[in-house]
């Protein structure tokens, strides 16, 4: 019979145990993130975007794609340059290409401003210099970035070649004039942000807001996105269709931006 | 004992120090508020239990934050088997409408200032 016993409590012991651990256990477990991708989402093997500059500087004042991705994203409208806060812009030519320019450039060509954004670099500087990973590269190619750990140390925009990177010097919720997205978050004092390739437009299905309102206003084929991996692309199509560069080329970033001239 | 009356006036004055708390909100009718947060009316069901949601939300939406910014991944599997879309500002607050109304009521009873707030929006767009 003492063994029975002794069996008994062992068993009555190890059940109320369990029992006690089950209970909070169930509480902090949860459920799980799925691996399953998106329905709809849009997917590459390498994000890409082609600026078609001779249509482009046709319309020189014109702000479509800056003006749609700035209200998406919530991006502040600072007149200050020092504070500025910039996605996607107009730079003049002699800036954009260093290297094309010269003294004897077409005095047209020289004055204009060309389209310029982040260039999603295959080798993106600030990646390398950003000591908390808060900026990486996606297997797509999408140079991301995480608001949630930059610190605000500014390495990755001294890393920058481009100056594609803008660090927030106050709250900028005060100057966001054009009414505030609530889907999309803004971004708080101290951290660097850019753009993105609209990640948010790409999971529903969307191109990058800049590239669907570019070829509302300017026609088809003035900004074209697609995966630049894909021979039957629509990027790869444009790069036929004439003479494309990059910006700053020599400087081994593969920017990922190609400019037809 | 020695100095019966100074030693019993100082406990005295002690003891109603220390019960202040008690004597004052009995006195004044005021308490802290408590803290009720408004449940929506639309939704009877939350993305996992009530208690789970009251223990951990924080680590919740830390998973989410991680598998959506960093991994690109978009789908939540809750306990009961619904699938949800990870979004504080699509998918919690499409339902808790107005933060003022609900996160904001038991975080400001606790002392809590979460950063969320710092670049989140609700759905009223209410900074």
């Amino acid at each position: 019979m003492d063994g029975s016993r002794r069996a008994f409590l062992k068993t009555a012991g190890c059940a109320i145990l369990g029992a006690g651990l089950a209970a909070p256990i169930a509480r902090t477990v949860g459920g799980a993130v799925s691996a399953d991708a998106t329905p709809g989402e849009l997917k590459a093997g390498r994000w890409a975007i082609v600026v078609d500059v001779r249509k482009c500087l046709q319309r020189e004042n014109c702000r479509a794609c800056i003006d749609a991705c700035h209200v998406a994203h919530n991006v502040p409208l600072i007149k200050n340059p020092a504070h500025e806060i910039k996605w996607i812009w107009k730079e003049p030519f002699k800036d954009t290409f260093e290297a094309e320019a010269h003294p004897h450039l077409d005095k047209g060509l020289a004055g204009q401003h060309v389209l310029v954004l982040c260039n999603h670099c295959d080798n993106p500087p600030c990646v390398r210099v950003c000591p908390t990973k808060a900026t990486w590269k996606r297997a797509d190619g999408i140079v991301m970035m995480d608001q949630h750990r930059c610190i605000g140390c500014r390495y990755c925009i001294a890393g920058c070649p481009y100056g594609s990177r803008s660090f927030n010097w106050q709250d900028p919720r005060p100057f966001i004039t054009t009414g505030i997205k609530p889907e999309y978050p803004t971004r708080m004092k101290g951290v660097v942000e850019k753009c993105t390739f609209c990640t948010e437009r790409l999971l529903k299905g969307l191109a990058p807001a800049c590239v669907e309102v570019c070829n509302k206003v300017a026609g088809p084929g003035t900004m074209t996105f697609g995966d630049i991996r894909d021979p039957g692309s629509d990027v790869v199509r444009m790069l036929k269709t004439g003479f494309s560069i990059r910006r700053k080329p020599g400087l081994g970033t593969e920017p990922q931006i190609f400019y037809l001239v | 004992m020695y100095d019966t009356g100074k030693i019993m006036t100082g406990l005295a004055a002690v003891l109603v120090m220390l019960t202040l708390p008690f004597w004052y909100s009995a006195a004044t009718g005021k308490a802290v508020e408590k803290h009720d947060p408004v449940l929506p009316k639309t939704e009877k069901k939350c993305v996992e239990s009530r208690q789970y949601m009251r223990d951990s939300h924080m680590d919740l939406l830390n998973r989410w934050r991680d598998a959506v910014v960093r991994e690109d991944r978009h789908t939540y599997v809750s306990q009961d088997g619904t699938r949800y879309e990870m979004s504080l500002t699509n998918t919690c607050m499409k339902c808790h409408v107005e933060r003022a109304q609900f996160c904001d009521k038991c975080h400001t009873y606790m002392g809590e200032s979460p950063f969320c707030w710092d670049c989140h929006l609700d759905r009223k767009g209410v900074l």
